[in-house]
């Protein structure tokens, strides 16, 4: 057996180009269950004559290869490669492709830039994005006070922590689809509807909620608002447990009262978060689909048509369907736009969760 | 910065915050903390529990009371039936099992691929790695809109076997491990573990498999608990997808189904069916609390 291993240990060695990490981790994996025991053993004595046998010695054959553990650790690789490369890499690369073909899913013919032309002339595109900004401008105004305010508030509970939070947290686990329905309900425009019934005790309505195109709109951000506020409260509670107690005695040294400590510490320190907060909802405002979808398919009059909606229509749609060239062109543009704001998501997690 | 708290920290006692205790005894301040406090909790349970009492109610309730006075206590007595009519005539106990067969291989599918990828990232790390680490880190960038076209074409001919997958479970198992999300996690966590006991573990005689499936996967119970609530979660929530492959109601879910019903369904028995949908997600959360809260604290840090 030791000769073997003297035989096998320099070949060993030569693939294994970086020796720092792996001189060691490489070892980690003798191949064949059958000689794993002696693989174990050579992998020792490489190792101890790892620092001696320097520059690349000896062929690079697949069998060495197998010998090696190359193969078992390749079969660890396989469901990652394969599942990635179906649904996520060659799909992506497909979708670049056919942005700027057309296609009946029989044959494709290459068309340049057509597909984008047409998406962008299509008057339907600027009512969908302006739709897609209100929406963001209401979430931020009714989705970004409530759960700060609330998380600030639930830190400062005592008994019951538990208790506050689960309660926050319970809207973010009913299935989106579940929520959607019952709020349809809720929004029942009649005057015996939940939400106006409960409104015409206080003497308001009764509210034509989604049947109208200025309510329609307010309506789906109020349930999305509903369905996502908990999520935001865990986040922003994480970051105030964060927040270093020092900070807090030192301002109270200085002659600080709550507020002011609100003011001067608490807040800064959670600016970061809301900023990363704010670029979630950004990312996840431009992909709304559920809502409008289940709540008014797009209406009344389109005031509530959005971009991803647009993108489902032009593939699945009844009416058009089947325009998967002008679909997935849409798709590419709102991803390089969301890709960046990605990319300023990561820079800032990075940057924050290593400070 | 002082001793840094984690996440996990939320259900722990309480110590101290923006108040301090020396605040919390002066008259003023204890009282409206205490208004406060209470305020909150109203609110808490107006806004987060109040639709779902509402809708439990609903869901026992004659289906005209409902229409009349929604909001009032059972006026003409509890109409138990809508639960059973829902269960066994709207068939919801089919689409309830759906539900369950399609979260559970979406279950299994994200956690294969989490653990074998982190896995061969982390420990193995094969010449190849830095490739596969970089492909797998740039999905994240790419928001699953854009896959959802040629997502679909890939399901409707995939490569390789040539035979459609729509209206078959795989349609949704086989995407759902496409989750870079999870691998980066899991290789982060097992990047954490120490490196001493695998090479303990190899010196006596450990193979690749025997160090996977008995050292590194019991050692790794936290992370696969997060990813396994959320991979679950995520199926039993997710709507785009499964309607757009899973045509033939025999398969759909009930997040496909529920909009479908919608119209031919008396109210009291629809009602009842969005009840029993959110049942096994709201005790799930009740049961699993601490891997719900502590994955929602991690996604401010890490999340995609």
């Amino acid at each position: 057996m030791s000769t073997t291993s003297t035989d096998v240990t320099p070949r060993t060695l030569a693939t294994g180009k970086t020796l720092g990490e792996s001189g060691v981790r490489r070892d980690l994996r003798p191949p064949t269950p059958a000689t794993g025991k002696a693989q174990a053993v050579r992998g020792k004595s490489a190792r101890g004559k790892g620092v001696k046998a320097g520059p690349r010695v000896g062929a690079h054959t697949p069998v060495t290869w197998v010998k090696k553990g190359g193969l078992t650790t390749l079969v660890f690789a396989l469901p990652v490669i394969v599942i990635f490369g179906v649904f996520s890499w060659y799909p992506i690369v497909r979708s670049i492709i056919m942005a700027f073909q057309e296609t009946n899913l029989v044959t494709a013919k290459w068309v340049g830039l057509d597909n984008f032309r047409w998406v962008l002339t299509d008057p339907d595109l600027p009512r969908a994005c302006l739709n897609t900004a209100y929406f963001l401008g209401l979430a931020l105004l009714i989705g970004f006070p409530v759960p700060l305010i609330g998380a600030i508030l639930m830190s400062e509970v005592k008994r019951l922590k538990g208790v506050y939070t689960v309660l926050a947290y319970l809207p973010v686990v009913i299935p989106p689809v579940v929520s959607v329905l019952l709020w349809k309900f809720f929004y029942d425009a009649r005057s015996e509807g939940v939400f106006n019934a409960l409104l015409g005790y206080i003497g308001l309505g009764p509210y034509p909620w989604l049947n109208d195109k200025f309510w329609a709109m307010p309506s789906l951000v109020l349930e999305a608002t509903w369905a996502g506020a908990g999520a935001t409260v865990i986040i922003y509670l994480a970051a105030l447990i964060a927040v270093p107690t020092n900070l807090y005695e030192a301002a109270e040294l200085d002659g600080a009262g709550i507020w002011k400590k609100l003011w001067h510490v608490t807040l800064p320190h959670l600016r970061g978060v809301l900023f990363i907060t704010f670029i979630l909802q950004i990312i996840a405002t431009a992909q709304v689909f559920l809502e409008p979808y289940l709540f008014t398919g797009g209406g009344p009059n389109k005031a509530t048509l959005t971009i991803l909606l647009m993108i489902y229509n032009y593939a699945f749609g009844a009416s058009l369907g089947s325009d998967y060239g002008s679909a997935t062109a849409l798709s590419v543009m709102l991803a390089i736009v969301l890709a960046i704001f990605s990319l300023i998501y990561f820079r800032l997690t990075k940057s924050w969760s290593q400070s | 910065m002082t001793k840094k708290r984690e996440p996990s920290d939320l259900a722990t006692p309480f110590n101290r915050g923006l108040i301090s205790d020396f605040e919390r005894r002066k008259p003023g301040v204890k009282i409206s903390v205490s208004v406060v406090n209470v305020l909150l909790f109203l609110f808490l349970m107006l806004a987060c529990l109040g639709p779902m009492y509402l809708l439990l109610k609903s869901a026992i309730t004659p289906t005209q009371d409902t229409l009349r006075s929604p909001l009032s206590f059972f006026p003409n007595g509890a109409a138990w039936d809508n639960l059973s009519e829902a269960w066994n005539h709207v068939q919801i106990s089919r689409y309830f099992l759906n539900t369950i067969i399609l979260a559970a291989g979406s279950w299994f599918f994200q956690l294969l691929v989490a653990t074998t990828g982190g896995y061969v990232l982390s420990v193995l790390k094969p010449k190849y790695a830095p490739i596969l680490n970089a492909l797998v880190v740039c999905t994240l960038f790419v928001p699953s809109v854009v896959l959802l076209v040629p997502l679909y074409l890939t399901v409707l001919h995939p490569p390789i076997i040539g035979t459609s997958l729509l209206n078959t479970v795989w349609s949704v198992w086989l995407p759902a491990g496409a989750s870079a999300f999870n691998v980066v996690l899991v290789t982060r966590f097992f990047d954490s573990l120490p490196r001493e006991v695998f090479e303990a573990a190899r010196v006596d005689g450990a193979g690749p498999f025997a160090l996977f499936w008995r050292m590194i996967l019991p050692m790794s119970k936290p992370i696969l608990g997060v990813v396994s609530v959320f991979a679950f979660i995520a199926a039993w929530k997710d709507f785009l997808w499964p309607m757009l492959v899973l045509k033939d109601p025999k398969v759909q879910p009930l997040s496909v189904r529920l909009p479908a019903i919608q119209g031919q369904t008396d109210l009291g028995v629809f009602l009842a069916a969005l009840a029993i949908s959110t049942v096994v997600p709201v005790v799930f959360f009740l049961v699993f609390q601490k891997f719900f809260l502590s994955g929602a604290g991690m996604s401010g840090a890490v999340k995609g």
